[in-house]
């Protein structure tokens, strides 16, 4: 059956779309019909999330027109830049990033906007009956009473989707929406959506994911680089053209190349870590690195992966257990201290840890070694070395920027992180703890950071990789192990194991990996 | 210790830590309006200052009493609009942004006081509001005289306490407040105006602190003096913080801090010259200090507090 | 309304903004002055005349101008590194405090033992100030905006002890005034027949190093990371109570010394108007420099050619001299636009 002749409830024509000298989105049409599930496929930064921004009134268009069916089936314009507007017509989103409030409750978050300020009174009971039905319906089930903070990711999921439905959307968004599940709850989720297209729902689903859009939508639209490149019916198209279109070239990808394992150069040993920022802690966990390897941390993220990741960049001290490091235990747990002994560190988040945006890029270059000699005498920075030294790194790791005055914030977040893992393995480490080092990145930076990493396990150093992206540890890791609820799985050969038994871990199933 | 007990079972004392207190309930009730908003709202001692002066003038001036109370609400409200249009619709510093307030309010203040009133060296003085006896409550001992036989502007904070508790908890406008003030960018996925709900708070907020500080000229001291406010806004802040955002405990807090205060004055009488008078009167400001340390630990701020919200912004 | 960051912020755009968030503080300066009923354009002849007009005229808005250098300075300082120090005023103070206690006794013949010993434990005392506040967000997260306010009544609670207790002057015939400073600490004048002292050159000089220190040492990178992203400060390996406590030591210090730089080379003793509001008007001073050290330097002389500039033309129009505090307001409202501009592209949508 082919959707595409259905009434369209929803068209876009012409988006236009432009940040600066970037364009976002060029002359971009789409159209949605009754029923429909159309996938967006598209890199990151292709201008997909731009295109539903503006579909949902968070940004306006610079040209184009957004039209929706209303009541009765007739499409008509959309007022531009307010999501008032596209909630009152039927359009509701789902974000990447969620946009609950933690504090406040379910029933809060849900019916939050849905009755007249100047009311004397919320109407509680009627909102919490409304609700139940809708759960019954939709097989969505949350706690109502909870504040939102204490849900799981897939709870806070559901809120989400529950309050479009509660609004009684006729179009939902899901920008990325698996991106925080794992495989099981991703099943889950695509049962839901059939659930609910079956009910007249229509549904826009963003991902850059080739199996998940596959399996999911009944039709395709890739964007690259803004423009719309490609619309294809979902049941005659194969994943090799989809990529492709997406990519707009062939794209290599790398083995896992493996090599000798050297000496042991990290050993924990039942170590807890509280986790940081209120997160979850790291509960006994065991684990052994070595030269010449890459181990790879799978899980969800959420799941201790931080507390694991501070205790080995020297953010976080163990409060149990006994952390040895190049052959010694730690007794200092200093994070200047650990670059200094030859712990390379690429942070999850570049934007709040990785760089200093309003700094210049050769001062984020030095931000870890300025102690160094070769950097600082007698406390005088010395700025002419360290513009040198940043010169190169941008020379010699492909950073696209202005140069090395400008303020860091103006690079993208690809070429951002290439300074950062230009600032790493110029220090030569002898250990590197990559966390999310391809979070976000397109194909082509994504390819140069698996590269790099590649290449100095080569040179002999030892690799932590904490990764959401199964398919990415599986390509380069030599040992993985899976993180779930702080709890840490002995770490096995990747080629021992399945994207399944993972997939069961991650999800707390699968203990007896553990044990084995 | 026999002075403490006298002291503590004088009328006079109670009534006096009431009448403390009702200014730094109008202004925690603002200021706590303001933040729940997520705007920080340093203003407030300028606001304070202007609502004083303008209440009084307007009094002055022969416009009644209740006049007078909304010429200082109607001010202040102003002051508010301003502060917001800095920090919610330009998206700039609150803390800035306040200190300019304080600064642009209070010597709007003075120099409007000084360039009506040129030449006078002793302020003028106006007929405050008179206490009111409520029928029956009165009778209660100590309690009765102390919270009902106030005058109209007490009542009025009282009665502000409750309702700001009830739009904030129990109504979709105060949901709404508290929305922009933990997550504005899920207010606005709501359909919710960040920009409108915002402002609103602050212009509200910054009402109740131009009461305060009509409060003083209309209700306390029945003139207007330089430097009058005293840091009484900066106090409210702590007060905020040590009532951990809730209008009940914003009341207890202030009735706390009256009672201290309104005891170390009577303390600093019957103690006599032993202790210098200055070392009394730092014990306020010292006392706001120490709840702010008391409470630091489990200070829950709402999440967006300070952080201007630009909708688009990428 | 959207707003788009700019790539870069020209030299004229960052010359330009300040001196037009001036131009629009004066000109809005208009409200209040018609209010009072005087002539605006003679208004503004006289306080310009006042401020600018002659040598004397100048050199009284130099003197003006230096303690609002070093206030102005500590604020830069500490905003660098968001220590949000609203208490420059109390810090000024304790400072001034700190100069008379050195230096009401001649313990030393020498001026160049005497004036740096006194600058040493004014500059100090501030800084002792600015810690009280500083370890309580650090250690325990009090706010310290609120903590710092709240220290300047104190501190001028405590200035009051001293001048009615064990530091009034026994001349003084019961005001309360401290004793004044040996003639041995008094600062050289640098102008005959003027106040101007070499306060300014003290404060030209902080102005120097400091602007080094923020811009060309490793503790001035510091300072610059934990202000702008204390995230990826402590990540890199930085100490972020360290950093905290070494701005606190340069903020309250430069504050001290403005109060040291008032008692020694206007005043001679302690009095509680030593400061009419510089330590908050530091703020104003701070934010139209843009948080530049050497740019303190001419916000800081344009300021005090406010007030001196408006004192005057108030004596000879009776205008009430708060307009100059007035204009101080207007100035940092206008220059957070200002500001604003600079930093970002306005686009009508």
């Amino acid at each position: 059956m082919t959707l595409t002749d259905a009434a369209p409830v929803l068209r876009l024509t012409g988006i236009t779309k432009r940040f600066g000298p970037l364009v976002a989105n060029n002359a971009v049409n789409l159209h949605l019909g009754r029923g429909e599930v159309l996938a967006l496929l598209g890199e990151n930064g292709a201008g997909k999330s731009t295109l539903m921004s503006i579909l949902f009134g968070h940004y306006t268009a610079d040209e184009g027109t957004v039209e929706v069916a209303n009541e009765s089936g007739s499409l008509t314009p959309l007022r531009a830049g307010s999501p008032a507007a596209a909630l009152e017509a039927g359009v509701g989103m789902v974000h990447q990033h969620f946009t609950l409030a933690d504090n406040l409750s379910v029933l809060d978050n849900i019916t939050l906007g849905t009755e007249g300020l100047w009311r004397a009174f919320q109407s509680r009971a009627a909102a919490r009956r409304r609700l139940n039905t809708l759960m019954e319906d939709s097989g969505l089930t949350v706690p109502l009473e909870r504040p939102v903070g204490n849900l799981s990711v897939g709870e806070q999921q559901r809120t989400e989707i529950l309050k479009a439905l509660y609004r009684g959307v006729r179009i939902l968004v899901l920008d990325e929406p698996t991106a925080v599940l794992t495989p099981q709850e991703v099943n889950q989720l695509f049962d839901t959506l059939r659930r609910l297209t079956e009910h007249g729902l229509s549904i826009i689903f963003i991902s850059h994911k080739l199996d998940e859009v596959t399996a999911i939508s009944d039709r395709v639209a890739i964007l690259r680089s803004g423009v719309m490149v490609g619309e294809r019916e979902t049941k005659s198209v194969d994943r090799g053209e989809l990529a492709e279109l997406m990519v707009g070239h062939a794209v290599e990808l790398h083995g896992r190349d493996p090599q000798p394992r050297g000496d042991e150069v990290a050993r924990l040993d039942t170590v807890s870590v509280p986790g940081p920022r209120g997160g979850v802690d790291l509960k006994e966990a065991d684990l052994t690195l070595c030269e010449r390897e890459i181990v790879g941390i799978a899980g969800v993220s959420g799941n201790g992966q931080g507390a694991l990741a501070a205790l080995l960049s020297g953010l976080a001290h163990p409060s149990d257990g006994s952390f040895d490091l190049f052959g010694s235990p730690v007794s200092r747990f200093d994070a200047g201290g650990f670059v200094a002994d030859g712990v390379g560190r690429i942070p999850e988040d570049r934007h709040r840890d990785g760089t200093v945006g309003d700094m210049t890029v050769w001062e984020n270059a030095i931000l870890e070694t300025y102690r160094d000699s070769a950097n600082q005498r007698a406390g005088w920075v010395r700025i002419g070395a360290a513009r040198d030294h940043a010169k190169r790194l941008i020379e010699a790791f492909d950073v696209r920027c202005p140069g090395p005055d400008a303020p860091i914030r103006l690079l993208s977040g690809g070429n951002m992180q290439k300074l950062i893992i230009g600032r790493v393995l110029e220090n030569k480490p002898r250990l590197i703890i990559a966390n999310q080092p391809t979070r976000g990145l397109d194909i082509g930076a994504v390819a140069f950071v698996q590269d790099r990493l590649l290449e100095a396990k080569r040179q002999g150093a030892a690799i932590l990789l904490i990764s959401e992206d199964l398919d990415e540890l599986f390509q380069i890791a030599d040992r993985l192990a899976v993180i779930h609820g702080g709890h840490l799985s002995e770490a096995k050969p990747t080629e021992d194991l399945t994207k399944r038994q993972v997939g069961l871990m991650m999800a707390g199933e699968g203990q007896g990996a553990h044990a084995a | 210790m026999g002075e403490v007990v006298d002291i503590l079972l004088a009328v006079s004392f109670w009534v006096a830590a009431v009448r403390i207190a009702t200014p730094l309930i109008f202004g925690t009730l603002g200021e706590l309006i303001c933040e729940r908003a997520g705007v920080l709202n340093l203003g407030i001692e300028g606001i304070f200052t202007v609502g004083a002066m303008t209440g009084w003038m307007a009094v002055y001036q022969g416009m009644g009493l209740w006049g007078g109370v909304l010429v200082a609400v109607g001010v202040g409200m102003g002051f508010g609009l301003l502060h917001a249009g800095f920090t919610v619709g330009l998206g700039v510093s609150q803390h800035v942004t306040g200190i300019g307030i304080t600064l642009l309010a209070s010597s709007a203040a003075y120099f409007t006081y000084r360039t009506v009133l040129p030449d006078v060296t002793s302020p003028p003085r106006i007929e405050p509001f008179e206490p009111i006896a409520i029928p029956v409550l009165v009778d209660i001992p100590l309690i009765g005289p102390a919270l009902f036989n106030q005058t109209a502007l007490t009542y009025l904070a009282f009665v502000s306490v409750i309702v700001t508790a009830w739009v904030l908890y129990r109504t979709p406008l105060g949901l709404a407040v508290r929305a922009v003030g933990e997550n504005p960018a899920a207010a606005e996925a709501q359909g919710i105006s960040v920009v409108a709900v915002r402002t609103g708070a602050v212009a509200v907020g910054s009402g109740f602190m131009a009461l305060g500080g009509a409060f003083l000229t209309m209700s306390a001291f029945n003139a207007f003096f330089f430097e009058m406010v005293g840091g009484r806004g900066w106090i409210c802040i702590a007060l905020v913080v040590f009532a951990s955002w809730q209008p009940g405990k914003a009341l207890l807090g202030a009735f706390l801090f009256g009672a201290f205060d309104a005891f170390q004055v009577r303390l600093q009488q019957s103690i006599g010259a032993a202790i210098p008078y200055q070392v009394f009167l730092m014990l306020p400001y010292l006392l706001s200090i120490l709840a702010l340390i008391l409470v630091s630990r489990r200070a829950a701020y709402p999440r967006a507090l300070m952080v201007p919200y630009r909708k688009g912004e990428r | 309304m959207r707003l788009e960051p700019r790539e870069s912020t020209g030299l004229a755009l960052r010359v330009g903004a300040p001196a037009s968030a001036i131009v629009a503080a004066l000109l809005l300066a208009a409200i209040p002055l018609g209010f009072a009923g005087v002539s605006l354009i003679a208004a503004y002849y006289e306080m310009f005349n006042g401020a600018l007009g002659s040598v004397f005229a100048l050199t009284e808005t130099l003197t003006r101008a230096t303690p609002l250098i070093l206030t102005g300075l500590a604020v830069t300082a500490a905003f660098r590194a968001k220590l949000w120090n609203i208490g420059a005023e109390g810090q000024l103070y304790a400072g001034a405090l700190a100069a008379v206690v050195i230096a009401s006794y001649a313990w030393s013949s020498s001026p160049f033992v005497m004036i740096p010993a006194m600058m040493v434990a004014g500059a100090a005392a501030g800084a002792a100030l600015l810690l009280v506040p500083t370890l309580l967000k650090t250690k325990l997260g009090v706010d310290e905006v609120v903590t710092t306010l709240l220290l300047n009544f104190v501190m001028l609670l405590f200035v009051s002890m001293m001048v009615e207790g064990p530091l009034q002057d026994p001349m003084s015939m019961g005001w309360p005034q401290s004793e004044p400073i040996v003639d041995e600490a008094v600062l050289p004048t640098l102008v005959a027949r003027t106040r101007l002292h070499a306060g300014l050159i003290i404060a030209l000089v902080a102005a120097i190093l400091l602007s080094l220190l923020i811009n060309r040492t490793r503790w001035g990178l510091e300072m610059r990371a934990v202000g702008a992203n204390a995230d990826a400060a402590r990540f890199a390996g930085m100490k972020i109570g360290r950093v905290m406590v070494m701005t606190a030591v340069i903020s309250g210090g430069l504050a001290g010394l403005a109060g040291v730089s008032e008692v020694a080379g206007v005043r001679g003793y302690v009095t509680l108007d030593l400061s009419p509001g510089y330590g908050y008007a530091g703020i104003v001073v701070a934010m139209l420099a843009q948080l530049s050290a050497l740019g303190v330097v001419i916000s800081a002389i344009f300021i005090a050619a406010v007030f001196v500039g408006a004192d005057s033309m108030g004596r000879a129009m009776g205008v009430s001299s708060y307009l100059a505090d007035l204009i101080v307001a207007l100035s940092l409202l206008t220059m957070l636009v200002a500001g604003l501009v600079a930093r970002y592209r306005i686009r009508w949508a």
